[in-house]
């Protein structure tokens, strides 16, 4: 190497190019802070069209609380609500969003996130035999639980923990339906 | 070294996976389909070529004894320009990759190139180098994709060609280690070092 | 009783290497050899558990109160980087002995991504155990975690480090020698520990 390595060269050098790759980063940053934020709202956008029967407002992004527990929901003028509600499933957290139209049965239901076992549990978020289930459920008169906990859900062969644990945040979700919109 | 076998070698010879045996934890984890593994491979690439370019410019001016935390922060500097790009334009391919694309600071091919040939050669070496060895890990992570896909959920690249589940132990972890070391077999055989 | 869970389930339902695929490079690196194998793996339990702790602050009073969180992967790596510098010098200081025995693995450790993995892990990803409601972990839990870990990390190296040596007397296939092989066993062991999912 052509330069020697004493303090005044190590030192130099060190702040130089933290310096520079901070600059670089915080420009990068800067632009790309307005695709990034579209793109997360564009994903929630797409998640709710799912999960509600087609709207033309533009959504609502609310907070409540419900047992200790904060969930963010969005409200849609003439359509219902989307409600983010998080369980535990059998590999880790589940997170569900559930659409609730105005008349208070369940429109649909779609994963956000999972850690379920690949092609055993993660089947919960395309088996459309099972989610098809919440589909128009109304959960006044039927039970939002699996058949062998005495509800009215088939759970998915060989994955009762995932389907109990998906059926429980649709539950939830409808809890936190019922406190913001008064019906309790 | 003809700038051929320097793009080149990454494929066979010096190839990252089978050969050299690094970057195994991208490798082991990402390929649970074809397409995650070619995603993970043109990540890995992005990084290695970038960086190559750059250490191979400011390696004559850094120091020695702290060469190895300029190449980090280089590195990582440029991992980081990654995860905000991907986050802005494709957010389901880092969605999917996660914590993966932040660990490609630790990968070892990216820190063993800049070390053993950035360092050493001109501008224009380093940066076939760096597409050489990203292709050929590129290569190796969507091979290993294919076949797990194929075995795992009986599907290539998405078009599912069997009805049903596939062997499911290979989607999973055991899969994994069990794929890459036949494979691994494989490619010994044909590479003829027996 | 949630430490308890969470030590089992980071120990053998989350295995680092055999289920998260995390530090796997030096996991086949150095585990030809039970003496180095423990060596190691002391080795990265300090280090995991410290950065952990040292990120987990970091990030906390540091990175998200000043929007920097986009920082994260060059912040925790030359956090990483510094602390493995550390605690070589302290070590070499105060424990000689400890210092020869530990010494030749650190400066692989910056390297290591189940460092890195866990740190990001830790302040990023929500956690749940045995069907708890899912949470980001407060520092107490997040230093039983790494420690958890890393001890995890550690039996999964032991463990095959052993059958390791054992594999080394037998006649095995050519193409098969050395890596091949051991991947093979990776890949049963990894099957072994699957039997542990799902009980926490």
């Amino acid at each position: 190497m052509a330069v020697k390595s004493n303090i005044k060269n190590m030192v130099l050098s060190l702040t130089l190019v933290c310096l520079v790759c901070s600059v670089l980063l915080g420009g990068v940053y800067n632009v790309t802070a307005e695709p990034i934020k579209k793109a997360a709202a564009a994903r929630t956008a797409a998640s709710i069209a799912r999960v509600l029967p087609p709207f033309e407002s533009e959504p609502q992004e609310h907070r409540t609380e419900l047992g200790g527990v904060q969930f963010v929901y969005y409200s849609v003028e003439g359509a219902g609500i989307a409600v983010v509600s998080t369980t535990a499933g059998f590999g880790g957290p589940l997170t569900v969003m559930v659409g609730i139209g105005e008349d208070g049965l369940i429109v649909n239901s779609v994963v956000l996130s999972h850690s379920e076992t690949p092609g055993l549990g993660a089947k919960c978020a395309v088996d459309e035999a099972f989610r098809g289930q919440f589909e128009g459920f109304d959960p006044a008169s039927k039970r939002l639980a699996v058949t062998r906990d005495g509800g009215d859900i088939d759970a998915i062969t060989a994955s009762t923990i995932s389907s109990r644990a998906y059926t429980a945040a649709v539950a939830q979700a409808y809890e936190v339906y019922k406190k913001v919109s008064g019906n309790e | 070294m003809s700038k051929l076998q320097i793009l080149t070698k990454g494929l066979l010879k010096e190839n990252p996976t089978f050969v050299l045996v690094l970057g195994m934890c991208p490798t082991l984890a990402t390929t649970t389909s074809a397409m995650n593994g070619l995603e993970m491979g043109l990540a890995t690439m992005f990084v290695l070529i970038l960086s190559n370019i750059v250490i191979s410019l400011i390696a004559p001016v850094v120091p020695d004894k702290v060469h190895i935390p300029v190449y980090i922060v280089v590195i990582a500097s440029f991992v980081t320009l990654l995860q905000l790009l991907m986050q802005a334009y494709v957010p389901d391919v880092y969605e999917t990759l996660g914590l993966f694309i932040p660990l490609i600071v630790v990968n070892c091919i990216v820190l063993g190139r800049a070390e053993a040939f950035a360092s050493k050669n001109s501008v224009v070496d380093s940066a076939l180098d760096g597409i050489g060895i990203g292709i050929g890990f590129t290569l190796s992570l969507t091979v290993i994709g294919i076949v797990r896909e194929i075995l795992g959920s009986g599907s290539l690249f998405g078009w599912k060609f069997i009805a049903g589940d596939g062997i499911l132990a290979f989607v999973m972890a055991p899969g994994a280690f069990i794929v890459l070391g036949y494979l691994m077999v494989l490619f010994n055989k044909l590479a003829g070092k027996q | 009783m949630e430490y308890l869970l969470i030590i089992l389930s980071a120990i053998f339902v989350n295995n680092i290497v055999l289920a998260q695929f995390l530090g796997v490079c030096p996991f086949l690196g150095v585990s030809s050899k039970l003496s180095t194998a423990t060596g190691m793996s002391g080795a990265v339990c300090f280090v995991i558990t410290l950065a952990t702790v040292v990120t987990y602050l970091i990030n906390k009073f540091f990175l998200v109160p000043l929007g920097l969180v986009y920082l994260q992967t060059i912040a925790f790596i030359l956090v990483i980087a510094a602390l493995v510098q550390i605690v070589e010098i302290v070590l070499k200081k105060i424990s000689p002995s400890l210092y020869r025995a530990l010494g030749i693995f650190l400066p692989l450790i910056t390297t290591n991504c189940a460092v890195l993995g866990v740190a990001i892990n830790v302040v990023s990803k929500e956690f749940s155990f045995a069907g708890g409601a899912a949470h980001f972990l407060n520092l107490g839990e997040a230093t039983v975690y790494a420690l958890a870990t890393s001890l995890g990390y550690g039996l999964a190296m032991v463990l095959f480090a052993g059958l390791r040596e054992r594999l080394a007397l037998n006649e095995v296939p050519a193409s098969f020698k050395g890596l091949p092989i051991a991947l093979i066993t990776v890949g049963i062991m990894a099957m072994a520990f699957m039997g542990f999912s799902g009980i926490v």
